[in-house]
């Protein structure tokens, strides 16, 4: 039974995704149980799948017993694994958060079918962490995106529509592209499989096909990662969203397709692929710092909290992008290490946002005055997420940033250096912009309509702050893991 | 030199955390409350005193380190600068909880729980960050000395206050976090290492890495705001919008002197003399500290408001410590040790004067201190003795460390700074002695007035500052033990 | 030259058609529009992945006993895929759009830019 944890991991969810709008009424009512039961089992299956990972160095299973590179074959290598056991996390984690959240703010008849799409999100993301072949990987995106964007359009406001119709249009131009590209390879080498393509493509390394399909890669999965300049669909996303739905794609939504696009470039492609034919290392370095100077100097300027946090994603994308091209051994690292933080973190804020929108009706930074009394709970945890972003000492955020400016200052990149110093110092300050005025100022008018939100949305946002700093004290078990990854990645021994 | 292997830094740290928790959950009542700061304050100074034999030997007293990543651990040790600046602090901690219990009271300040707590938890961080025994720990806890000040600074909530407390955030993190951050991976990457060694940890890396070593100290000088060194200083004159305490605890005695504390550690243990002196990096600083010492005495004298006057002498006061350390001389960097302790006991003395002068006559401004010695005779004494100690006049502790900086400054074959230190004492007097006439002789005849040094409150404030003043004017004549102490430290 | 226009034609047929749905999808500002753009896009890549499936010489990849050489079947399954893949997007695509002319009752870009109420 358990050699076929990998397929149930995906399926488990797609199961219960499809049957939940097809059943009567009675266990439509029970849609949160049979969502939270799924991702609940999704998270024992991972952690299993995760320690084997660890264990035995890759986890093979072979769809319908067909070898590969005939068969479609799942892969978990320790990278996969961390990823896994994040996105499962999360997903528990959101889902929990929604029990209370989305009543909140959809119809009652929408929310099956809304618990629906969450379990097709996850059941993609699973899909696109563990598959082993190319083209899965473009169906589990397109599976994940399109779950995305139905979420997306429930959101309370009409804008929401709006955002998710932009997402869409460019998020469809995206897997086009991607799907060129595995054209393009396929062409070139005849094989889906990625190990396979590891082994053949670098005869082919220098013709034009090989490059031409790798930028298609490559550009298509920087627009769903939202890197700077092709994250314009990301503000409106995550700004119009419903609460749980931005908590659960800002955490996992863009680190999957992170994930994707390093496994395209160190996975299928190998790493000496880069500085010898093109130079992707200081287009994505170069791209990557832009990112997070302007996500930060924009999250400056915002007025609404959600569109702040959204830009704060498109720096800290940056982040991790940064160390995956800087790639040496403690950059990609950092990396690896800042996509856990991230995760946790941006989601824990997005659910502090979310319970401050239901019990204060506050959407804008000045409305904020006070709740640091009203709501100490609420307000903890994102000070907490807020400063394991900005990467003060004692949390996560530090251990990530120092990597990453650890990386740089080895591979003598003497001009990232501050940009990574001061995109911390930045997140402080548009952070600051929230935190002081709930903390030192009298209240404001709005008084909340309860006093501290409901303990089931509660929980995972404190959870996933206190997550933060217990990683920042406790990191040598993510450091070693995220270690051994990265050293995978790179070959290194 | 023999090793111990102790946790008694670790309880240290530890000690006043724990009372600070104790403070934060015992909001309601204040005899408990304050009970439990004591309890912190006399453990704490009571274990980081047992230290003393052991150091006073020359062993090191050693942690286990705990180790946070591959590469790096948190790890604490004892030796004589560290004991040196811990336990200053922490005596200093147990009569400015003395203090200030009087002060919030008499003015009735609000928000006391989270003042107390917050000064509770800013001594932990300043033990962490006496006790480091690599960069890495070191610079962890001056930034949680950074963090856990901050609510004290902006603690009236004020506009001004919590302006002020932006001013001393942008400062404070935005240095370490762009410059000493900066400097510290630089080091990591050059050196391999971040343990604080006597001597330094290039080794043999020496002349050869001339620009990287010089940008690796210039982004360590720069990275340490606390020191106030000029441009960097603006913070400090901004933070004067705390309550007095605060003002007086915190930027006179901790966080500034973790920065020069810093600044030490960085010349002695992550470069070392030998190494600054061959490179050639000592007298470039030297005169950046120069200048600040001047500049800010300039400064003090234009202020009128008490308070404003006593942090541009700070700043300048800082950077005797900060010259004293780049003339790389045996006798100046005792000298600044010396200093770093003397320093601290009067200008304490002066915060809680110019604190005791606001809670009991209200008054804040230089010219509206006439006659105020007659009034408060006891306060002004106490300010009068320290005063003295700043302009560097025997019998005071003042007129040690100046006189070992200045032989430093002979020993390093730099005889110039005899004429800055001597320039900055005139100045000195030219800010503070007129304060003393005003107050003893000034302001014609007053009415016979009821001295407000009166009262249980009243004695909460000034008892301390005739304690510290005392001690400013028995370290001259009994300085051994500190001496011996920052000889240890000089040496190595 | 001749070679290159004629003995590829099949590519170039495909990027002009890339380029239309690419421009549609770009230029136009009515919804509707960029959904067709999107799926002239999409078929444009089909076209692409089946040319290259052709094998000189080879019949349809269907058994037949007759058969010496197939051409290779597996784009055209991947293709299947990504047809399916392309109808449910513009059937979530159009059914946004519904959903966006009920509730702004415009389907240009800029009028719906000009209603949105967090502004443009």
């Amino acid at each position: 039974m358990t050699e076929h944890f990998p397929a149930l991991l995906v399926i488990l969810p797609l199961l219960a995704a499809v049957l939940i709008p097809f059943s009567p009424a009675a266990v439509k009512r029970s849609a949160w149980h049979i969502s939270f039961a799924s991702a609940a089992a999704s998270l024992a299956l991972a952690a299993r799948l995760a320690w084997e990972a660890f264990a035995l160095g890759k986890v093979s299973y072979w769809f319908g017993g067909w070898a590969p590179p005939w068969g479609i074959e799942y892969s978990i290598d320790p990278l996969g694994a961390l990823l896994l056991l994040l996105t499962a996390f999360v997903t528990c984690a959101a889902l929990s958060y929604s029990r209370a959240a989305a009543p909140a703010e959809l119809a009652a008849e929408r929310l099956p079918y809304f618990y629906s799409c969450m379990l097709l999100f996850t059941s993609g993301l699973t899909g696109i962490i563990i598959t082993g072949d190319i083209f899965n990987l473009y169906v589990f995106i397109e599976i994940a995106s399109l779950a995305g964007y139905a979420l997306i359009a429930a959101g309370r406001r009409r804008e929401a529509l709006v955002a998710s119709y932009n997402y869409l249009i460019l998020g469809t131009i995206a897997a086009t592209f991607i799907l060129l590209g595995i054209g393009y390879l396929y062409m070139a080498a005849g094989t889906l499989n990625m190990a396979d393509l590891r082994e053949r493509l670098p005869q082919v390394y220098h013709t034009k096909t090989v490059l031409t399909g790798f930028a298609f890669l490559v550009v298509g999965l920087s627009i769903k990662t939202a890197l700077f300049p092709l994250h314009i669909w990301l503000p409106d996303a995550y700004t119009h969203a419903p609460s749980p739905v931005s908590a659960l794609l800002a955490a996992t939504g863009t680190k999957v397709g992170i994930y994707a696009m390093i496994r395209v470039i160190f996975t299928v492609f190998k790493p000496e692929f880069n500085p010898s034919t093109v130079p992707m290392t200081v287009i994505l370095a170069g791209l990557a710092c832009a990112g997070i100077i302007y996500g930060a100097l924009v999250a400056l300027a915002q007025t609404n909290i959600k569109r702040l946090l959204a830009y704060s994603s498109v720096s800290q994308i940056g982040y991790i992008i940064l160390g995956a091209a800087i790639s040496n051994q403690t950059a990609m690292t950092g990396s690896l290490l800042h996509i856990i933080n991230h995760a946790l973190m941006k989601a824990s804020l997005f659910m502090c946002a979310g319970i401050i929108l239901m019990s204060t009706g506050a959407e804008k930074t000045g409305d904020l005055k006070g709740l640091g009394r009203r709501m100490p709970l609420t307000m903890a945890a994102f000070t907490a997420a807020a400063c394991s972003l900005a990467g003060l000492p004692l949390t996560a955020g530090f251990i990530s940033k120092w990597h990453l400016a650890l990386g740089a200052v080895e591979a003598g990149l003497w001009l990232v250096v501050p940009v990574i110093l001061a995109g911390s110092l930045l997140t402080a300050v548009y952070f600051w912009k929230i935190i002081e005025p709930a903390y030192f100022s009298p209240a404001g008018e709005r008084r909340p309509v309860r006093p501290e939100a409901p303990a089931g949305m509660l929980a995972p946002a404190v959870l996933l702050a206190a997550l933060g700093v217990a990683l920042g004290l406790a990191a040598h078990f993510p450091a070693l893991g995220a270690g051994r990854a990265a050293a995978l990645l790179l070959g290194n021994p | 030199m023999t090793e111990i292997i102790t946790f008694k830094p670790l309880f240290a740290v530890l000690a006043s955390l724990a009372a600070g928790i104790m403070v934060s959950l015992s909001g309601g009542r204040p005899a408990l409350r304050e009970a439990w700061t004591f309890a912190g304050a006399a453990v704490k100074f009571a274990v980081i005193a047992s230290m003393l034999p052991a150091v006073m030997t020359g062993a090191q007293l050693l942690t286990p380190g705990l180790t946070l990543f591959p590469g790096m651990e948190l790890r604490f040790r004892v030796d004589a600068l560290g004991l040196i600046f811990a336990g200053m602090a922490s005596f200093l901690w147990i009569l400015t909880s003395v203090y200030s219990v009087g002060y919030v009271r008499k003015l009735g300040e609000e928000k006391q729980t989270r003042f107390f707590a917050c000064f509770a938890l800013t001594l932990s961080a300043a033990a962490g960050l006496a006790f480091a025994a690599n960069l890495f720990t070191a610079f962890i806890f001056y930034e949680l000395i950074t963090l856990a000040t901050w609510p004290l600074v902006a603690h009236k909530e004020t506009k001004e206050a919590l302006s002020g407390g932006r001013i001393y955030l942008v400062y404070l993190l935005g240095t370490s976090v762009t410059f000493m951050l900066a400097a510290i991976l630089i080091s990591y990457n050059a050196a391999g290492t971040l343990d604080f060694r006597p001597g330094g940890i290039f080794g043999a890396m020496g002349p050869g890495h001339k620009v990287l070593l010089g940008a690796a100290f210039a982004l360590f000088i720069a990275g340490t705001a606390k020191a106030a060194i000029m441009p960097f200083h603006s913070w400090l004159p901004a933070a004067m919008v705390a309550p007095t305490p605060v003002s007086a605890l915190l930027h006179a005695v901790a966080v500034v002197k973790a920065g020069v504390f810093l600044i030490l550690k960085v010349v002695l243990h992550v470069f070392g003399t030998d190494l600054l002196s061959e490179l050639g990096f000592g007298p470039p600083l030297a005169w950046i500290a120069a200048f600040t010492i001047l500049a800010a005495s300039v400064m003090a004298l234009r202020q009128d408001n008490l308070k404003l006057r006593l942090a541009y002498s700070t700043v300048s006061q800082l950077s005797y410590v900060v010259l004293g350390a780049a003339l790389l001389s045996h006798s100046s960097i005792k000298g600044a040790i010396f200093h770093m302790a003397a320093h601290a006991f009067a200008k304490i003395t002066l915060f809680f004067s110019a604190g005791a002068i606001y809670a009991l006559e209200r008054k804040t401004k230089v010219s509206e201190l006439a006659g105020i010695g007659r009034r408060m005779p006891l306060t002004m004494t106490a300010f009068s003795i320290c005063a003295l100690s700043m302009i560097g006049t025997p019998p005071l502790a003042g007129f040690i460390s100046k006189w070992y900086i200045g032989l430093g400054a002979v020993e390093a074959g730099q005889p110039v700074f005899l004429a800055v230190i001597g320039a900055s004492a005139l100045l000195n007097a030219a800010y503070f002695l007129p304060i003393i006439y005003q107050a003893f002789w000034g302001g014609g005849e007053t009415a016979a007035v009821e001295s407000p040094e009166k009262g249980p409150l009243a004695m909460l404030l000034v008892i301390p500052l005739l304690l510290t003043a005392g001690i400013t004017l028995g370290l001259f004549f009994f300085p051994g033990l500190l001496l011996e102490l920052a000889e240890l430290a000089a040496k190595g | 030259m001749i070679e290159l226009i004629a003995g590829k034609y099949n590519y170039w047929i495909y990027i002009c058609l890339m380029m239309i749905g690419f421009y549609a999808i770009i230029a136009k500002g009515n919804l509707i529009k960029k959904i067709i753009g999107i799926n002239i896009f999409q078929s444009a890549v089909f076209l692409f992945y089946i040319s290259i499936s052709k094998v000189r010489g080879g019949t349809a990849p269907i058994l037949w006993e007759n058969a010496v050489l197939y051409d290779n079947p597996l784009p055209h399954v991947l293709i299947l895929t990504a047809i399916v893949v392309s109808v449910s997007t513009t059937a979530l695509a159009l059914a946004l759009v519904i959903r966006i002319r009920k509730e702004f009752g415009a389907m240009e870009e800029d009028r719906i830019a000009k209603l949105r109420s967090d502004g443009p």
